[in-house]
């Protein structure tokens, strides 16, 4: 009797599962650290849209870190539909262990890039030591605060965007090592990562100048109360933070057109809406041009300006013993 | 009836299995997991990852600051741990729980509090920094951080046996003439040196291990104030997994290298104080 009763009781829990299954689904976008606020508010307005559109149930969730070790974790097993992180070589190594088409790029329209950012200077309230330009950031005096472009994206794009600032001017190969050097003789402390640098520069009041996402830069005038600044400078880096479907992942777990859409919703008008609200560039032309007076017009120069590509970018400068290494060897 | 056990509690078979299959799913395994993925270097590879120049120095880094803070831990703490069991005051159940509370404390806490104490403009860097004292982004830092991580492995360890220590020794011991410097060398010394060591060594390794409190205080300098578990994150950055194993295989040896060392002066010192 017993033995029948708790029979029953599996096969409907069961059939509840299933025909729970039937009508909700859960997606799981693997990011990076800044687009937390970004990305729950996109995930409020698309499974709403799903919704209506479906009739589907959609929990999407989050998961935040380092675009680095984010990578690693989706590469070691981590069951992400969506990946959403801050640099091209961190999707890429997804798509190297299989997980994701080699053609990613193309899946998805703008070369799978629905926003864009840039690197700002964060200044003290006022400007008081003048910075305006690349060349003011190493002046006598002035103190930055960057990560460490080992451990993080911030930490590259700040690398290349100073890098660039000499060679898209006219410098060369020469001129450019010598600023770069000069910079990081100027920088402190390297913290690992973005938020921890903005804590040394905010809460520590530490440096002069720092060298910040875009959008991390908003979010830290914000905190701070105005007691710090933004200073668009002239040259920058186009920062491109690919999005792709980790195609492996999703069709196993049957969530690949959700995850297609999902992705596909941050080109909408309104998505373009919501990314430009959280201070990252929207790629739709129109979008940006009503949101202009937020991003300023800045000359942005991509990768292939500095590097042949990310490979080489990472072997020549972030590398075991590249270019940034041999800033900090001493001299025998 | 002569099939008697003579054990006192039932269940040895069990829980020695249990004991032996946990060690090896949960410290065995991982360690011979990690020493298992650098095995994929050759020879020069592995050595160029694990003994460059900037690991060495890292190496040198992490074990001088353990050690000084773990010496530091041995003087103070064991004086809180004196006063604490010998005197009665006021509050003195809460300052006994103060103690505990770095075991509690995420260490990232720990290293963000002393570094925002320690710049120029926190609360103890606006007095130390214009003397000269830079708490903030220094090895000073580290060694700092790490005598707060490392404190109640030593207070906690000499109470009992301080407890345990009774006044009759010591009035006998002035009873037969000994002075005070006398009755503590000769007599409290002895019979609390084997907990010393443990104490300094239970604080040199975790100290050697920490990494969350460090990355916080340090400013991460290559050759100064970076220490070796952020070279296996550089290393892990850039997808260089064996590498980073391979430093980590190094730290592994280290510290296994000096808890054998300290097991060998905890026997002998039980052997000629105890």
């Amino acid at each position: 009797m017993l033995k029948r009763l708790t029979l029953a009781l599996l096969v409907s829990l069961s059939l509840g599962v299933a025909s729970v299954h039937a009508e909700s689904l859960e997606l799981l976008n693997v990011s990076y650290d800044p687009t937390r606020e970004l990305y729950r508010a996109v995930n409020t307005a698309f499974t709403a849209n799903y919704k209506a559109a479906t009739g589907t149930d959609l929990t999407i969730r989050q998961s935040h870190g380092g675009s680095g070790t984010q990578a690693r974790s989706v590469i070691d097993g981590l069951e992400a539909d969506v990946v959403t992180l801050a640099m091209w070589p961190d999707t890429n190594a997804i798509a190297k262990s299989g997980l994701i088409p080699a053609d990613w790029t193309t899946k998805l329209p703008n070369n799978s890039l629905p926003y864009t950012s840039t690197i700002v200077f964060v200044v003290r309230k006022g400007n008081p030591k003048g910075i305006r330009d690349w060349a003011d950031v190493v002046k006598d005096g002035v103190e930055i605060v960057t990560p460490n472009p080992k451990t993080s994206g911030n930490g590259k794009l700040s690398f290349l965007a100073a890098w660039g600032s000499v060679t898209q001017r006219g410098g060369s190969d020469a001129e450019a090592l010598a600023f770069v050097k000069k910079l990081y003789e100027h920088t402190p402390v390297l913290d690992l990562g973005a938020r921890a640098a903005t804590t040394t520069f905010v809460q520590k009041k530490i440096g002069d100048v720092h060298l910040a996402w875009e959008n991390e830069a908003h979010l830290e005038v914000e905190e701070a109360n105005g007691a710090v600044e933004i200073v668009y400078p002239p040259i920058s880096f186009f920062a491109e933070p690919h999005v792709a479907v980790v195609s492996k992942n999703a069709e196993r777990r049957g969530t690949a057109a959700a995850a297609k859409a999902y992705l596909e919703f941050l080109y909408t008008p309104e998505g373009q809406e919501i990314i430009a609200k959280h201070f990252y560039r929207p790629t739709n032309p129109e979008i940006l041009a009503k949101y202009r007076s937020t991003f300023p017009e800045m000359q942005l120069f991509k990768i292939d300006a500095v590097a042949k590509s990310w490979e080489d970018s990472s072997a020549k400068y972030f590398g075991d013993g590249g270019l940034f290494d041999s800033f900090y060897k001493p001299k025998k | 009836m002569n099939d008697v056990n003579r054990r006192i509690l039932p269940g040895f078979g069990l829980s020695l299995g249990y004991t032996m299959l946990y060690l090896n799913f949960m410290i065995a395994v991982p360690m011979a997991a990690g020493f298992w993925k650098a095995s994929s270097l050759s020879l020069d590879d592995f050595t160029q990852a694990a003994f460059s120049d900037r690991a060495l120095a890292a190496y040198w880094l992490t074990l001088w600051t353990s050690f000084v803070s773990a010496i530091v831990n041995v003087v103070f703490g064991g004086l809180v741990a004196w006063v604490l069991v010998r005197y009665e005051f006021p509050f003195k159940k809460l300052f006994d729980s103060l103690v505990d509370f770095p075991f509690a404390l995420p260490t990232a806490v720990a290293g963000l509090v002393f570094g925002s104490l320690l710049v120029e403009g926190g609360w103890y860097g606006r007095f130390l920094v214009p003397l000269g004292i830079e708490g903030a982004y220094s090895r000073l830092g580290i060694v700092i951080v790490l005598v707060f991580i490392g404190f109640p492995f030593v207070v906690r360890t000499l109470q009992p046996v301080l407890e345990s220590l009774e006044r009759d020794v010591e009035e006998a011991a002035a009873c037969l003439g000994a002075n005070r410097f006398a009755t503590f060398m000769r007599v409290l010394l002895p019979s609390i040196t084997p907990a010393v060591i443990t104490g300094f060594a239970l604080a040199f390794a975790r100290s050697l291990g920490e990494y969350g409190s460090v990355v916080f205080i340090s400013g991460n300098m290559p050759y100064k104030t970076e220490i070796a578990p952020v070279l296996v994150v550089n290393r892990l950055e850039e997808f260089a997994y064996a590498e980073a194993a391979a430093i980590a295989c190094v730290l592994l040896s280290i510290s296994f290298v000096t808890l054998l060392a300290i097991n060998l002066l905890e026997r002998w010192s039980a052997r000629h104080h105890g």
